[in-house]
């Protein structure tokens, strides 16, 4: 079975969860037997690993028809696209866009971030994905996140071949209800398009059934995965010193700081600790829109002291953070999945997390709250905190769990899933 | 002959509240009085009622032949005191009817036998003056909670003078043996074990009402044929149970109570009687000793301590309360005693457990087992503070240690001197009697009664 896949994010280069959870899903999906995967990214930087599917950088694929010679495309674009299938694209193209800004070789060029002009972006994709769509062989088409998702359209209506989308987050999550009516149109066109929507949590499922007005039968969920840690990230969390040792307890949050991921809860929890407790301190890693609030709200709270913003953490600096943390906190108000919390309790950090985070729905060995009870949170905290038994049983018990999800099984379901899809999208 | 011994536990765990940790130091208060009441109001009203009054129907029905035992944990007498003392008032009126023999338990209803001797043989008099208070009988017969049993439980259950004590028919301690013997302790014979029957205890407590069990429906007779049908040498067959399994665990609507009231008519045309542990213990033999290194219970299938302490939490909780347990013992602040009895009890515990099955997921107040946790540890560490504010803050445990051997020891000695004193006094009555003729003018009498009157005020004294 061969699927294609349209990405916006491919470690190393990410920005967010989604390009974690692209690799996970590829990599889990491509252990299934017969499955070829070909991943479709805006602006790849050579340095992605190709090793068990092929990539398609769309600031690569030609859009107007360029005279240019085999040699001279080898030396520009040779290190992310061989030259034939430059050209084999480049005989694909289906209307002129010379109207467009184009490169010397015909192609768009994609800043593959999250720009200003992200919706001319988000069009160009789908422009290209049009040549790609009539270029490759595939039987079915897979779209991760709100961007691709018109590419995703795209390719159906030129291939006529089964559309899957993966809801990774919907605006409802990221504005609190407040939604973007020209990001939610996006959404929803790709929704009513699609044969099959894979949601990353059962509480993701019920946003796209309810808001989207989906009909449940297409809507499954998916839930995301986590991969092992790396030798060198092993190295790092056995530095560790001993519980009994660390006098100071951390408790961590880890996130960008904006409204989705509910900042001042934690600021507020940490504030209630405080107040019985000083040898706890907390940290809150990240950086985003209500930096500046929170430190303004930490201040007025009047525990600066023991309150502490290292700002973005990116790479190792994740797992040294978790090095160092007794306690890892999620307070989202609406968490599509959340994969950190996995992430923390697969370096043996306990992990607070809220009801309201699709990650709630499949973990067990970690304290769960609602994001707004503080009361609850702080609790959780304290408890963990002084409490050695409660520590120790959730950092094995936790650890234990999370070794069982892995992405190989969520690729299976994944298979599975696409196989029902072509089952029922040819024989009704 | 076959003999049934039907017993009914009544227990009511008292509900703990939400308490954050920064109430501690400024809340003393650990319950939530709302849930104790509604509870133990349902509990009454749709089950220990009802039940109480087919026990007291049966009774009069069947004159001498029925026969049952029941056992109250001290939490629940204080809370049927409190909101339904209606049960108390049935459960006299069945005592009234003398079919009913109660048996000792622990007032908290916890595991102060696995903890704390000490601690444990005061619980258990207490409740024994308690049951003597209520009903006049004084129980001779032990049953601890949650049915928990090993050799050592039974050797302390026995050097207080119980005959015999009710224990779970566990398959992995009896191994090819029947649970329809009496057996005894093995570390000490004159302590009778009971075991439960736990196939035929629980066909009426957890499955009489499941309508996808094989039995279903289950009817008296049926039910008489099973154990009439068992081996002839079979003599007894223990059927224990929670009071609340008729009315709460299998609804009224099940009719149960015309199951219960149909048994012993049917039982009897088998030529099966009903007797009561104290019965049994001194009229049948023990047909071996029992060896139960590890304690057992009679929940779930494992029938071992794992629901209460299967995790680190557990334990790490049961630690932490019972360190505690020799300066709460001393002390006399009632509120910190009462505070104690229920922080004991086993629910408690129950509520930490990480077993999937544990309590048909039943959690009370709590969302998971780590809430459980916390909010027990954020009462414990309150009640600890309190309970360490009564000593000197700068004596440690090692030294009350000490302090508490030494009175204890000095217990001990006064103790043995109390019965050497007895023991002269007696061999001097004696004495005199022997010769009261011959020395009828003697004035050795008369020095000798203020001697005695002198050494025993003595002896009081020092105890003080």
């Amino acid at each position: 079975m061969k699927v294609l896949m349209f990405g916006w994010e491919f470690p190393p280069h990410i920005l967010g969860g989604l390009g974690t959870a692209s690799y996970g899903i590829t990599a889990g999906l491509s252990k299934q037997p017969d499955m070829h995967i070909t991943f479709c990214l805006p602006r790849p930087w050579g340095d992605e690993d190709k090793s068990f599917m092929n990539i398609i950088g769309m600031s690569e694929v030609p859009i107007v028809w360029r005279d240019v010679d085999y040699d001279y495309v080898k030396q520009r674009i040779g290190d992310k696209m061989s030259p034939e299938l430059y050209f084999a694209l480049r005989d694909h193209i289906y209307a002129d866009f010379n109207y467009r800004l184009t490169d010397d070789l015909g192609c768009i060029e994609f800043s593959g971030r999250y720009p200003d002009n992200l919706y001319d972006e988000i069009n160009n994709y789908s422009i290209v994905a049009g040549v790609v769509a009539r270029q490759q062989e595939y039987d079915i088409i897979h779209a991760h996140d709100w961007l691709t998702y018109p590419a995703g359209i795209h390719a159906k209506n030129v291939s006529g071949k089964p559309l899957v989308i993966h809801v990774h987050a919907t605006d409802f999550d990221r504005s609190r209800g407040h939604v973007n009516p020209t990001v939610y149109g996006i959404e929803k066109d790709g929704m009513d398009h699609a044969d099959c929507i894979m949601c990353v949590s059962e509480l993701t499922r019920q946003t796209v059934i309810n808001h989207y007005h989906q009909d449940p039968a297409k809507c499954v969920a998916m839930h995301n995965a986590v991969y092992p840690l790396s030798q060198e990230v092993q190295d790092i969390i056995a530095q560790r010193r001993p519980y009994e040792e660390r006098t100071e307890k951390v408790v961590t949050f880890l996130g960008r700081l904006t409204m989705q991921k509910g900042p001042e809860y934690f600021v507020e929890a940490a504030a209630l600790v405080l107040q019985r407790t000083r040898n706890i301190r907390f940290c809150m890693a990240g950086s985003g829109d209500m930096m500046n609030a929170m430190i303004e709200l930490v201040a007025q709270r009047d525990i600066a002291d023991r309150f502490h913003f290292p700002g973005f953490m990116k790479g190792k600096q994740v797992y040294e953070v978790f090095r160092d943390s007794d306690v890892y906190v999620m307070p989202s108000v609406s968490e599509p999945f959340g994969i950190s919390p996995l992430e923390a309790m697969q370096c043996g950090v306990p992990s607070i997390i809220s009801y309201q985070s699709g990650c709630a729905e499949i973990l067990s060995k970690c304290i769960k709250t609602d994001y707004w009870d503080i009361y609850a949170m702080a609790d959780a905290m304290y408890s963990i905190c002084t409490n050695n038994a409660l520590y120790t049983y959730l950092r094995d018990e936790g650890k234990k769990e999370v070794d069982q999800i892995t992405w190989e099984k969520v690729g299976k379901r994944i298979y599975d899933t696409y196989q029902q899809v072509l089952e029922k999208y040819y024989h009704h | 002959m076959k003999t049934i011994c039907l017993y009914f536990e009544i227990h009511q765990n008292i509900h703990l509240k939400r308490y954050h940790f920064f109430d501690i130091g400024r809340d003393h208060y650990y319950y939530d009085d709302y849930e104790n009441e509604r509870s133990i109001t349902e509990t009454a009203d749709r089950s220990y009622v009802p039940a109480l009054n087919a026990l007291i129907e049966m009774a009069g029905r069947y004159g001498d032949y029925f026969k049952c035992a029941i056992s109250l944990s001290g939490c629940a007498i204080e809370q049927l005191e409190n909101h339904a003392p209606q049960v108390i008032e049935l459960l006299q009126k069945l005592n009234e009817t003398g079919c009913v023999e109660f048996l000792a338990e622990t007032y908290s209803h916890g595991f102060s036998s696995l903890k704390n001797p000490d601690c444990f043989k005061e619980e258990v008099q207490r409740l024994c003056k308690k049951v003597k208070s209520l009903f006049g009988q004084t129980p001779k017969v032990f049953r601890n909670s949650c049915l928990v049993y090993s050799d050592e439980i039974g050797e302390l259950v026995a050097g207080m003078g119980f005959k015999g004590m009710l224990a779970e028919g566990a398959k992995h301690v009896l191994g090819w043996k029947s649970p329809h013997f009496v057996y005894s302790c093995n570390r000490n014979p004159n302590l009778k074990l009971l075991l439960r029957d736990y196939s035929l205890s629980e066909d009426i407590s957890l499955r009489f009402n499941d309508s996808s069990w094989c039995e279903y429906p289950l009817f008296a007779e049926t039910y008489a044929d099973w154990i009439a049908r068992l081996p002839e040498e079979d003599q007894v067959i223990n059927i224990f149970m929670e009071l609340c399994a008729l009315g709460i665990f299998q609804p009224l609507s099940s009719n149960i109570l015309e199951f219960m009231k149909a048994l012993p008519d049917k039982l009897r045309e088998r030529g099966i009687v009903f007797s009561t542990p104290s019965e049994i213990c001194s009229k049948i033999k023990s047909s071996g000793e029992l060896n139960v290194e590890y304690p057992t219970s009679w929940v779930d299938e494992e029938r071992d301590m794992s629901p209460w302490l299967g995790n680190v939490m557990q334990r790490e909780a049961i630690d932490k309360l019972y360190s505690v347990a020799d300066r709460v013992r001393i002390c006399t602040d009632r509120r910190l005693k009462q505070d104690w009895d229920y922080l004991q009890a086993s629910n408690n515990l129950r509520f930490m457990s990480t077993k999937p099955s544990s309590y048909g997921g039943y959690r009370g107040i709590y969302s998971s087992p780590y809430d459980a946790f916390t909010n027990y540890m954020n009462i414990l560490g309150d009640f600890i503070n309190r309970v360490n504010n009564l000593y000197p803050a700068d004596m440690d445990n090692e030294e009350l240690n000490s302090l508490l051997t030494t009175i204890k020891n000095q217990e001990d000695e006064l103790e043995m001197k109390d019965k050497e004193i007895e023991k002269l006094q007696h061999m001097l009555g004696k004495l005199e009697k022997g010769e009261p003729a011959a020395e009828k003018d003697e004035p050795a009498r008369k020095p000798a009664a203020p001697r005695r009157a002198a050494t025993k005020k003595a002896a009081t004294a020092a105890k003080k």
